[in-house]
């Protein structure tokens, strides 16, 4: 009975402050974007515009939801919860803060640890795919299907490489579980260098540009690309089923962020200190100080590079990318197999 | 060097956006600060008077034959003799512009032989209803003092100066208005503000009369 209380309590948590990064996120884009153009972005709503987000979340609420006259009903509005339900899954894995002990039990600050965890996330963004290109299909109009089409073979060609990025991490942590991956690099090298697996700089690079195509962002937006197939697949949505689908975008790029710090800068791992409440809260702050960080990199991307052209997507993916993971998962292995067994030759 | 400086090279793009963060923002924030908006910004109209308080427009309708968009209607009408509203035999007697219509292109102001109509700096004229679209003589003129109507004067979004502030290409050749007035000049934006040009020092006089060779005294011949 507790256990359910604790894991209820743990999911309502997550879910609703999922949802509150989200609308700082939006936020945060907009003004950033704005910024970096010389304009100001949303002032008005609340202090500094920060609640404009969900300003415009009540407007969409409150907006008609058409349905297209050849929209296969069913699926069309099924998509924008399918596109929601895997972009809230995934967070469900990911540890925000370091485990907390009261009493005699140890709470951890994740909903759940999967010991196939890695497996678990790539499973679920592989179903964001099924989201999109359904909501495309379903339109039953030309310019969601030429952005569904795009999307399907763009999130399948950059989860090659994604996957293959996490390959090396894997192999240094021994464990596909989230938590275990970041414990292994809460320790040090010489005793100061924090032991992240950034020092696996070419996965991270890899993992970073294929989250920028799995998140469908710029440099690579041509699902949505809105000079060429105005919104892509969700041309046809309006009112608050296409909320949902803006939602789902922003709660993967929070993810995907959540994920390259869990993976590779050290998840909540970070200089604690002070009381014991400190020592609790300060691995949150770390983890959603890193998180911000990589989620400004997204934006500050976004307001720097223009649209790759869709022949470059594709043999950047398969001809760069992929062959790179695999170069660097030959080198890893080597050099896993040099530090645990010694040089062939000694 | 070259070869770490073509490797660096895509990446100053970023520099360039990350720089951008921390430059002055272009952004008026509109309803409190308002720009200034160019001397020939073309506004909404006002009909003018003379600075005794007469009308100036005669209702020669030559801006209504002139507008392209068809927006303006005119009826003349004429003058009674005990009481005139504007010198001379005829005065507009309905005067209506349909802002909704109107391209504010300026053509009225230039056919106008009498400067009756002008444009301002105003520009908020958004309304509620179609007809409140079509702007009538009562909200074009302006009062006997010079300040012009407004249909929605309380709205916080209005800076009635602004309108004191009118276009400045066309006011120089307005007369006075009876050659017998003798009171005091009330102010008009469209003959107080612009007056003539400093006469150059080669010209002996401006063509209108009235004016001296000091540029002080331009401001006092209207």
């Amino acid at each position: 009975m507790e256990d359910f209380i604790v894991a209820a309590v743990k999911v309502v948590v997550a879910f609703a402050l999922l949802f509150t990064v989200v609308l700082l996120t939006v936020w945060a884009e907009r003004r950033v974007v704005a910024f970096m153009q010389n304009r100001l972005g949303p002032t008005r709503a609340g202090p500094f515009g920060v609640l404009q987000t969900l300003a415009d979340g009540m407007k969409l609420l409150f907006k008609e939801s058409m349905t297209p006259r050849n929209a296969e009903v069913f699926l069309y509005l099924a998509a924008p919860v399918m596109a929601l339900l895997p972009a809230l899954l995934i967070f469900l894995v990911i540890p925000i803060g370091a485990p907390i002990t009261i009493g005699d039990t140890t709470y951890t600050l994740q909903v759940t640890d999967l010991n196939v965890g890695v497996l678990y996330i790539l499973a679920l963004s592989s179903m964001a795919v099924y989201a999109i290109t359904l909501a495309g299909w379903a339109s039953g109009s030309k310019y969601p299907l030429l952005g569904s089409v795009r999307a399907s073979a763009q999130m399948i060609s950059y989860e090659a490489a994604m996957g293959l990025a996490l390959v090396p991490v894997i192999m240094f942590a021994g464990t596909t579980s989230i938590a275990g991956i970041v414990e292994t690099q809460g320790a040090n090298y010489f005793g100061f260098l924090p032991a992240w697996n950034i020092v696996l700089l070419p996965s991270f690079i890899v993992f970073m540009i294929a989250a920028f195509a799995e998140t469908n962002r710029a440099p690579f937006d041509l699902v949505e690309a809105e000079q060429e197939i105005v919104g892509g697949f969700h041309t046809e949505y309006s009112g608050f089923r296409f909320a949902l689908f803006f939602l789902a975008e922003y709660i993967n790029l929070f993810t995907m962020s959540a994920l390259a710090v869990t993976f590779f800068l050290g998840g909540w791992n970070g200089p604690t200190f002070g009381p014991t409440w400190l020592v609790w809260i300060l691995p949150v702050i770390w983890f959603f100080l890193k998180t911000f960080a990589i989620i400004f990199l997204f934006i500050w991307v976004r307001g720097t590079l223009p649209r790759m052209r869709y022949d470059q997507l594709m043999a950047f993916g398969w001809k760069r990318l992929i062959p790179v993971s695999l170069a660097w998962i030959i080198l890893a292995m080597i050099a896993m197999g040099i530090r645990r067994y010694g040089l062939p030759w000694a | 060097m070259s070869m770490i400086g073509d490797l660096f090279g895509p990446w100053k793009g970023f520099t360039v956006t990350f720089r951008q963060m921390f430059k002055p923002k272009l952004t008026t924030r509109y309803p409190k600060h308002k720009r200034v908006k160019p001397q020939r910004f073309h506004g909404r109209h006002v009909l003018n008077r003379y600075p005794d308080g007469m009308e100036k427009c005669i209702g020669c309708e030559l801006c209504a034959g002139v507008c392209p968009a068809s927006c303006i209607y005119v009826r003349g009408s004429d003058n009674p003799v005990d009481d005139p509203v504007s010198p001379g035999e005829r005065f507009g007697f309905v005067y209506e512009i349909n802002m909704l219509r109107c391209i504010f292109c300026g053509m009225c102001v230039e056919a106008c032989p009498t400067e009756a109509i002008t444009m301002t700096h105003l520009f908020e004229m958004s309304v509620t209803d179609r007809e409140e679209g079509i702007f009538t003589k009562e909200s074009l003129l302006v009062d006997p003092d010079g300040t012009p109507n407004h249909p929605l004067p309380d709205t916080p979004l209005i800076d009635i100066n602004e309108l004191k502030l009118g276009d400045g290409w066309l006011r120089a050749t307005s007369p006075s208005g009876r050659a017998a007035f003798e009171g005091v000049e009330a102010w008009s934006p469209s003959a107080r503000m612009g007056g003539l040009a400093p006469a150059e020092p080669s010209q002996e006089s401006h063509e209108l009369g009235a004016v001296s060779s000091e540029p002080e005294s331009e401001e006092d011949s209207t």
